[in-house]
């Protein structure tokens, strides 16, 4: 995998308090090469949308499993397109339904994840998002 | 009968393993055969008698069977008060009260940060108004009630004795549990607010008050399971509650408590998943080495004093969105280990837990299954039916080597409470996560019908979430208007003054005060930034 010299935000947007899968995450991308930048429990989305202007980074990536992630993702996207970072990669993890993945993307998320999900396949989808993102004209 | 020969065939070596592991998930190495000569049997152990390996009672189960926990719904205080009268007409006597997330991390419903997640996770509960419609008609001396709460834990047990006070109920008469274990929030359950050191003293204060005041009333429940469920092994299951168990004992005997007097209203409360020796024997060896611990390193004299009483979870994050009914069986053998482990209170998750909210028929499966166990298996009629078998015994023993070896990493970075500040122990839990995630998907570990046996079409399904009903966070919001509206400002802006005062003072018990605030109408949002004021809030370390 090829993230070496890309940094990416993990965040744990609203009261959540269930941070193993994006712990897990971060572990992995970091592995991978990437440089990560795990948040911690309870930012607001207009705080995430912050640190990845402030940080420069290379994707963003929600972990949200109360099921509030339509009303947070909206958010966080509307707070990225303010600050004008509407090109860098959304992700979503959590416990999404099927239903709503969809909405997620129409809304402007890149990719959803669920835990079902290996962990390598994550890693080589972010690669990939990440990839695409960057060959944007 | 096929021979295993003809089996080990018939299996396709591409859709699962033909071996069984022979290490344990916690990793201990298990030998082909145990023979008598490998199990120490110098020291006969009696049910009943320290240190309680094989159980706390003489009589195990033949006195009482354990507690059939029952599945709690949510929704606005409202419903859920119908609720509970239904099932008290029903004959249940015990109520499991679930809060919704701003309750649990202390904002008021209208604070920004709440917005999303009003009434969702369980009950709105931001002032002693809406504890009073909550219990409406039900006397609280009558029933016992449990309440999942952890940071906001001494504000919600206020409120409660505010409401017996209101109804009239003396707070002796007052039965019930109160989570009220903030250690393993900051490691996996994340509903912290204060720094580690003044919410200790926020619990101590709540232990030795609920002494006095509520004597049948457990004042804390420390909890292993949501550390487990975050991927840790059985052994450090064990060794980080028994951990923080030690530190609330340390901080309480400090601040003056009598041992002998408050170590019998500590509890515990664990997960049970599928490794079934495993689970049985963390069980025998937690007992042992509490009832151990507490007689050697803190002169324990008091019999009840040294009893590891504990309430079990079975399914959690064992249980799996793929073949669901395959978790209706997970559910029956991790109920079996929970019960020849000697578990006071048993809660059976729905097979449907793990993607969406129970329906009635798989909650109905999840008592019928207790039911079962306790009534045809059999299981339950002698005390401690393992104890004796070879493998048992030295598992146990094992299982009590590794978690006092875990216990003594702990010991070695200044103890618990200094361990979870430094963030040492969330990094630990976040790595065993990743270990245990990957082993999953490398197929190192086998998990039925998800890395293994998979059926090709599997649909992933993932049911639906809970939807709130947008009118609950409407009525919660106008309520909260109208409590601030209707109440004695001064008395509010007086009781969180001398809130304030007392909390800046380190030998003050802080619980006096906090029901004053809440007989005042003071809500959960202003008590916690009147403490914020003094303590400011918990700054998470990031260490992955």
């Amino acid at each position: 995998m090829s993230l070496k010299g890309k940094r990416i935000v993990i965040a744990k947007p609203g009261l959540d308090g269930h941070d193993v899968g994006a712990k897990v995450i971060a572990i992995a991308l970091r592995d991978a090469g990437a440089e990560v930048i795990y948040t911690g429990l309870r930012k607001a989305p207009s705080m995430i949308a912050q640190v990845a202007v402030d940080e420069d980074v290379d994707a963003v990536g929600l972990s949200i499993l109360t099921g509030s992630h339509k009303e947070l993702v909206a958010d966080t996207i509307r707070c990225l397109n303010d600050m004008g970072a509407d090109d860098i990669p959304l992700f979503v993890g959590g416990t999404i339904p099927d239903q709503d993945i969809q909405d997620l993307k129409d809304a402007g998320v890149r990719e959803v994840f669920t835990a079902a999900m290996a962990i390598d396949d994550v890693v080589a989808v972010i690669d990939r998002l990440i990839g695409d993102a960057g060959n944007d004209p | 009968m096929g021979d295993t020969a003809s089996r080990t065939d018939t299996a396709e070596p591409e859709t699962g393993p033909t071996r069984v592991s022979t290490a344990t998930p916690s990793g201990i190495e298990v030998p082909e055969v145990i023979t008598p000569e490998m199990v120490d049997r110098s020291r006969p152990e009696a049910p009943g008698e320290y240190p309680f390996t094989r159980g706390i009672f003489e009589n195990g189960y033949r006195g009482r069977l354990w507690t059939f926990r029952q599945y709690s719904g949510f929704g606005s205080a409202e419903e859920t008060n119908e609720r509970y009268r239904f099932l008290l007409e029903r004959g249940q006597t015990g109520l499991s009260v679930a809060l919704d997330l701003p309750t649990q991390c202390g904002y008021d419903p209208d604070d920004p940060m709440a917005r999303a997640e009003v009434g969702k996770v369980g009950v709105s509960l931001s002032s002693l108004a809406e504890m009073e419609i909550l219990f409406d008609g039900i006397a609280l001396d009558r029933i016992s009630t449990s309440f999942t709460i952890n940071g906001t834990a001494a504000i919600i047990y206020s409120m409660y004795l505010a409401t017996a006070d209101k109804q009239g109920v003396d707070r002796d008469k007052l039965t019930g549990t109160i989570q009220n274990d903030i250690l393993k929030e900051y490691v996996a359950r994340g509903t912290w607010i204060f720094p580690v050191r003044p919410s200790m003293r926020l619990i101590a204060d709540t232990v030795l008050y609920s002494n006095d005041q509520t004597p049948r009333f457990n004042p804390i429940s420390i909890a292993g399971a949501h550390v487990r469920d975050a991927g840790v092994s059985a052994v450090e299951e064990i060794a980080y509650t028994l951990a923080n168990g030690l530190a609330y004992v340390d901080e309480l005997v400090r601040r003056g408590g009598d041992i002998n007097r408050f170590a019998k209203r500590l509890s515990f409360f664990f997960y049970v998943h599928m490794d079934f020796f495993e689970e049985v024997c963390k069980f025998r060896a937690a007992r042992r080495i509490w009832a151990k611990l507490l007689r050697e390193r803190y002169g324990v004299t008091d019999k009840k004093a040294l009893m590891f009483r504990f309430g079990v979870v079975c399914g959690g994050s064992s249980l799996t969105a793929a073949q669901p009914y395959n978790n209706i069986v997970r559910v029956g053998v991790e109920n079996m280990a929970a019960v020849l482990g000697g578990a006071q209170s048993i809660f059976t998750c729905a097979y449907d837990e793990a993607f969406q909210i129970p329906t009635e028929t798989s909650a109905e499966i999840a008592l019928r299954t207790q039911q079962m166990i306790a009534h045809e298996s059999g299981i339950a009629r002698t005390v401690d039916p393992l104890g004796g078998s070879y493998y048992v015994e030295w598992l146990t023993d094992r299982m009590e080597e590794e978690i006092m070896r875990v216990m003594g990493d702990i010991d070695a970075m200044g103890g618990a409470v200094q361990a979870i500040e430094d963030g040492r122990i969330q990094q630990l839990t976040a790595q065993a996560a990743h270990r245990r995630k990957s082993a999953q998907d490398r197929g190192v570990t086998t998990v039925v019908g998800v890395n293994a046996f998979k059926n090709a079409d599997e649909d992933r399904d993932f049911g639906d979430v809970f939807r709130l009903d947008p009118t609950v966070s409407r009525r919660v919001l106008e309520k909260l208007d109208a409590v601030r509206e209707r109440r004695d400002q001064s008395t509010v802006k007086n009781s969180l003054a001398r809130l304030e005062a007392a909390a800046a003072k380190d030998d003050e018990n802080l619980l006096p005060y906090l029901v004053d605030c809440c007989h005042a109408y003071a809500t959960v949002g202003e008590m916690v930034a009147t403490l914020k004021n003094q303590w400011g809030g918990f700054v998470e370390p990031i260490r992955l």
